[in-house]
């Protein structure tokens, strides 16, 4: 089977296709396809998996080369080890159970085998993402999961919020994912090749300068900074939850979340090379952790405190990532893998189970707010009952699945006292802030009496899954009990097998832990006899900080969002007043020279041409005295310039000069005076006949 | 036949040109018919000759060299190569689909529009034709006039302004190109005693440094204003808004590709020196695009100056992967130039189809539009998925292999280009949220059709193309890589063992260790063979 595993991420992918472009319109036929691909994927998954164990762990690489890109080559292909084989059924398993679900749940949505399309394509996002054997596919996939995602928190795309929130969502991601992207420009410039064996090898053989493959590993793990939601982009999974809360469980609890877990534990084998990169990775998980617990130590909407839980539970799994490879790379054993990916697996049934049981609990009292509920025990019993064997499993308590992960994480924090510390601090305040949820919302007297009558249990479609999925919150963790002979521990693993001794001391504290969570939230919710709205008052302060999320929206908007859109819009100015204002402005000066040209042109150059014109007119005018046809006048006309001969004559004798000036004036002056005469009576006449005609 | 092929493709849109004049005037629909028909044929004939193609060969194909004005070596030369051939067919594509998304909106002066949109066509596939100067400078000039007319007769109300705008940007460029041409014959005639305008023999020329330095800048500055690189790029927000759809479609689909193919095709080749030493500046100035197309995009109120603005952002892209000199940058480049004609002139498409019924495209106006057009809204869904360079979309894969260049070229350059990358996903996001989710608030809004056959025809051969170079790029890289090879190889700028398919960093066009002997230039900065 292990050979056709490819066929697990292609089944989603023919229900997504055949819903898209033959079933859409019957919706009972689309949603029956989607579930029966995905629960033969999931029959294939386990088998897979059997298959695994019983091979001792072979891992089953395939691949084809699919495109010669100049430099690299794409290749489709599928890499199969123990880790792969868990997230299959993990994500196959959550997968049908939301599946099926969500026949109930999204039973009247008027888009309901779109909504089937999309979880479809989710799933082959996911399973592509989790089969994938190189560093482009997994890209590939790691960006259509977070398109889905995009699809699906907008699912109600009428409401603002989830309009609003699935642009958010798909943008904090992809701003870890830039950080993926030149991770892996970084492993094509320095490996020329993406294949994770080939990679690793290199790595290893230490052909990679150390600081680039520090670089690598920091940028590789921003990628799963934001699709994980760990500090600073956790900010869009609890906005996340705008979504139907099936997509929530599915995608923002069990799976897509956990890819980021998986990239890490996927690159562990270069991060163990790397101290400074583990480091890193170690602290951004155990700071997520405390500050998303603290902060679902407050909240009021139950999807939302389960949202910061499933931040604060992602931060311990990468911290325990981070650690194995700081230690690993320190020469020390550590059991931080092995405690990473297990509680990577039980995590997702037990946060499943709480997603598709709060949906449950919404289903009956339409409201998210756990102040509006209480006293739901008795209506809903199988919601209630399985909610609270999760809400046991996620707090730590024996012999729960979540117990088993939990310790593996807190042991692996042994050697690291402040790791150590703020470990054991989330585990108490998770299991505080659990059973806050349960005591508000299933005991007590009803708050809101009229919710409380309509208040029903779900239907059975949508309770079997819860059961099925309690039954794994209860068992599927007991593969780690540490005195079986075969365990998780000799299954997944990394580097060599390495079996942590059984710690007594350990797992006595970490469940008195744990139990006095829950004990100081019974004496709380339950008994009242500490009163939460005094210590509310005490910590004012600190209480309006976690309530707030630590005003992480507030700061993004105003130190990100506020200056690149003022920069932007300063851009826009600047582009529209300077850059196209000097174009105009260049127009402007073309046009105004063009003006002063056809000045130019007018009066001086045109004048100069009607001038000579007007002159030659002139002086025919005058000249016409002298063409009169008359005797008299034409011998007046001798007689006259005789005269001016004479006069010159003697004026050039007698007073020595060389030219006639004084004579050339007067005649000049004579001239001008008729030509006077001639234009004042010319505008007589003119006026004269304008005055006729009006 | 096969050397003719080029003239046909180039020359058959003139057949419709000529029956639409014989057309009466009160006959508009036959004239449309007549169009698209023509228009359609050559698209097929642009499809024969892709499939002619020969993707091994090295070189121009179809060549066909007829001398014409032989005393000073004008010769009417074509050839095409991988780069030239898909965007023929890419233009052939284009005009089909303008002139079906032209067939309600125009209704005054039809004859007169097709004709300049089946001439605009002839201007655009002669370009990539063109082998010799004088044709190149030609057909380049034949594109501009009815560009003009479309945006000037046919466009919204600023339309004159914008037209003059578009034309006195493109002429300012296009007059230091003529310059530069004549050097360039002239120089050829001082060396090999002979006129030619060939670009090929043009290329096999020395130019001394100095000169390359202004020549290149001469050419530079007209494909500059063409793509348009910041801070040439303000005559292209007004001419796409005042544009008509198809207008928009073809500017931005073919037109700006002029810009990267004249680098492409005439500043690499011929001043490889010049191109070394313009490089850090050309390549900050389409960084700049980037990012700050981007920026300016974010915060448009009209969607079509908002893509608009997305156009010099992704310019910027192809500019940067065509001077990271490099086989990945360069055939990335070529491949976004196809990717952007695809997904730019399906978003101006859509955009026109919200236009037709709304007339209006300013984002506050819309909202909720999923509710009354579902199918549009899905249309316009993938088309921004592409834009934004989303896995199994073609921009990612153009954007990938642009990345990775400039990434091995430097790496500066490519962290920054990088985060362009988010920029993108936010204004595309931003507005898609903005026009077509949330609740109808418009009553107008509530009123509007879906796509009919026709609208829906023009975006699925488009659609198609997105998820084909997505998923299936091979056949367009397959054709493009002979041509960027043998352009880098020419240029002495790759020193790449051609047989070897993997990374090898340390020998191919890195440039920080570019120094002048790696493209042969000895002490007079003259390129010797």
């Amino acid at each position: 089977m292990t050979e056709h595993a490819y066929l697990i991420g292609l089944l989603p992918l023919l229900s997504f296709v055949m819903i898209v472009f033959a079933l859409r319109w019957k919706e009972k036929i689309a949603s029956g396809f989607s579930i029966a691909c995905i629960l033969t994927g999931w029959v294939m998954s386990v088998t897979v998996l059997i298959e695994q164990l019983s091979s001792h762990s072979t891992p089953y690489e395939w691949f084809y080369k699919f495109i010669n890109f100049p430099g690299f080559n794409l290749e489709i292909g599928i890499f199969i080890d123990p880790l792969t084989a868990v997230m299959l059924v993990v994500v196959t398993t959550v997968g049908s159970c939301v599946q099926i679900y969500s026949l109930g749940y999204m039973k009247d949505d008027p888009r309901f085998s779109r909504f089937y399309a999309y979880l479809s394509l989710f799933l082959f996002s996911m399973l592509g993402l989790i089969l994938a054997n190189n560093y482009f596919m997994i890209f590939i996939f790691w960006e259509l999961v977070g398109l889905t995602s995009y699809l699906l928190i907008g699912f109600w795309f009428e409401k603002r919020s989830a309009a609003l929130a699935c642009k958010k969502a798909f943008i904090t991601t992809r701003i870890g994912d830039l950080g993926f992207l030149i991770g892996l420009f970084l492993i094509g410039t320095y490996c020329h090749t993406f294949n994770y064996g080939d990679v690793f090898s290199q790595a290893a053989s230490g052909i990679i300068p150390l600081g680039v493959l520090t670089a690598i590993g920091i940028f590789i793990f921003a990628g799963a900074v934001g699709k994980s939601a760990q500090f600073p982009l956790h900010v869009w999974l609890p906005d996340a939850m705008e979504g139907p809360t099936t997509v929530s469980a599915l995608i923002h609890a069990a799976t897509m979340v956990a890819a980021g877990v998986y990239l890490v534990a996927r690159s562990m084998s270069l991060f163990v090379w790397s101290p400074e990169a583990s480091m890193v990775v170690a602290i951004i998980g155990i700071v997520t952790s405390v500050m998303a617990a603290t902060i679902a130590l407050v909240q009021i909407d139950i999807k939302r405190i389960l949202a910061y839980s499933t931040v604060s539970q992602l931060g311990y799994m990468i911290m325990a990532l981070g650690l194995y490879g700081y230690d690993t790379s320190q020469g020390h054993h550590s059991a931080g893998y092995v405690a990473g990916t297990l509680h990577l697996m039980t995590h997702a049934f037990f946060k499943g189970l709480l997603f598709l049981g709060a949906g449950s609990v919404i289903h009956g009292v339409h409201t998210n707010d756990i102040r509006d509920m209480g006293g739901l025990y008795g209506k809903m019993k199988v919601t209630a009952v399985t909610f609270m064997i999760a809400s046991l499993s996620i707090a730590g308590i024996f012999p729960l699945s979540g117990f088993w992960s939990k310790d593996e994480i807190v042991a692996t924090t042994l050697h690291h006292p402040i790791f150590l510390f703020l470990t054991l601090l989330v585990a108490f305040m998770t299991a505080f802030y659990m059973w806050r949820l349960c005591f508000m919302t299933f005991f007590g007297e009803p708050r809101d009496q009229h919710r409380y009558d309509h208040a029903h249990e779900s239907p059975k479609v949508m309770t079997y899954p819860l059961l099925f999925l309690a039954i794994l919150s209860v068992f599927a963790g007991w593969v780690a009990i540490p005195w079986l002979p075969h365990g998780f521990s000799s299954f997944v693993y990394h580097g060599e097998i390495h079996h942590a001794s059984p710690s007594w001391a350990l797992m006595i504290i970490s469940l008195t832990v744990a139990l006095s969570g829950i004990g100081l939230a019974y004496l709380m919710y339950y008994k009242k006899s500490i009163s939460y709205e005094a210590i509310g008052q005490r910590f004012r302060p600190l209480y309006n900080l976690f309530y707030n999320k630590y005003y992480f929206d507030e700061l993004y908007q105003s130190i990100l969002i506020n200056p690149i859109m003022a920069i932007a819009r300063f851009m826009w100015t600047f582009d529209a007043k300077i850059i196209d204002g000097f174009v105009n402005l260049v127009g402007w000066f073309t046009i105004v020279w063009a003006d002063i040209k056809m000045l130019f042109d007018a009066y001086i150059i045109d004048g100069a041409v009607n001038g000579a014109g007007w002159i030659v007119r002139q002086a025919g005018h005058l000249l016409r005295f002298t063409q009169s046809g008359k005797a008299q006048t034409y011998a007046l006309s001798i007689g006259a310039i005789a005269v001016l001969f004479a006069i010159s004559k003697y004026e050039i004798i007698y007073l020595t000069v060389g030219w006639p000036t004084l004579t050339a004036l007067f005649v000049t002056a004579l001239l001008l005076l008729k030509l006077a005469t001639r234009y004042f009576s010319a505008d007589k006449q003119m006026s004269g006949s304008k005055t006729q005609e009006d | 036949m096969e050397s003719q092929i080029l003239t046909l493709v180039t020359f058959f849109p003139l057949v419709g040109i000529v029956l639409i004049m014989l057309a009466p005037k009160d006959r508009p629909d036959t004239v449309k018919g007549v169009a698209l028909l023509v228009s359609f044929v050559t698209m097929l004939l642009s499809f024969w000759l892709y499939s002619m193609f020969d993707k091994v060969a090295n070189g121009m194909q179809f060549e066909l060299n007829v001398p014409w004005i032989t005393s000073f070596g004008i010769n009417y030369h074509v050839g095409i190569d991988g780069i030239s051939l898909l965007m023929i067919v890419l233009t052939a594509i284009l005009t089909v689909l303008s002139i079906l998304a032209s067939w309600n909106s125009i209704t005054e002066r039809v004859k007169g529009y097709f004709i300049s949109m089946l001439l605009l066509q002839i201007g655009m596939i002669g370009v990539f034709c063109a082998l010799d100067l004088f044709m190149f400078y030609i057909f380049w000039e034949v594109m501009l006039i009815p560009m003009y007319f479309i945006i000037g007769i046919w466009g919204g109300a600023r339309r004159v302004y914008a037209a003059i705008k578009f034309v006195l940007f493109t002429m300012f460029g296009s007059l230091l190109m003529l310059v530069a041409i004549l050097y360039v014959v002239s120089a050829y005639h001082g060396f090999a005693n002979e006129y030619s305008f060939d670009i090929l023999k043009l290329a096999t020329m020395p130019i001394a440094y100095k000169p390359q330095l202004l020549l290149f800048g001469a050419f530079a500055l007209a494909f500059a204003i063409k793509v348009p690189l910041f801070p040439f790029h303000t005559w292209l927000p007004d001419a796409h808004v005042e544009a008509p759809t198809a207008g928009s479609v073809i500017l931005a689909g073919v037109l700006l590709k002029m810009g990267t193919y004249g680098f492409l095709r005439i500043c690499i080749p011929m001043f490889p020196q010049a191109t070394i030493t313009y490089l850090p500046y050309i390549c900050v100035l389409a960084l700049i695009a980037i990012i700050y197309g981007a920026l300016v995009a974010m915060v448009q109120r009209d969607v079509k100056s908002l893509v608009a603005f997305s156009s010099v952002s992704h310019m910027g892209f192809v500019m940067l992967g065509i001077f990271a000199l490099n086989l990945q940058g360069v055939e990335g480049a070529v491949l976004q130039m196809i990717n952007h004609g695809v997904s730019t002139g399906a978003l101006f498409l859509l955009v026109g189809m919200i236009y037709e019924r709304r007339h209006t495209r300013l984002i506050s106006e819309l909202g909720g539009i999923v509710k009354v057009m579902p199918v549009f809204a899905t249309l316009f869904m993938i088309v921004t998925l592409s834009s934004i360079g989303l896995p199994l979309t073609n921009g990612f894969v153009g954007e990938f292999l642009i990345l990775i260049g400039t990434f091995k070229a430097n790496m500066t350059y490519g962290v920054i280009a990088t985060s362009g990358v988010i920029l993108s996903a936010c204004y595309m996001l931003w507005m898609y949220q903005r026009v077509i989710f949330g609740k109808i608030t418009n009553p107008e809004n509530e009123k509007l059709i879906d796509l009919d056959w026709r609208e829906k025809g023009i975006l699925i051969p488009l659609v198609v193309l997105i998820f084909w170079i997505g998923i299936y790029p091979k056949p367009f890289l397959d054709r493009i890589e002979p041509a960027v090879r043998s352009l880098l190889t020419q240029t002495n700028m790759v020193r790449e063992d051609i047989g070897e398919p993997a990374f090898t960093v340390e020998t191919d066009g890195s440039l920080s260790g570019m120094t002048a002997e790696d493209v042969n230039l000895n002490s007079k900065g003259e390129v010797h063979e």
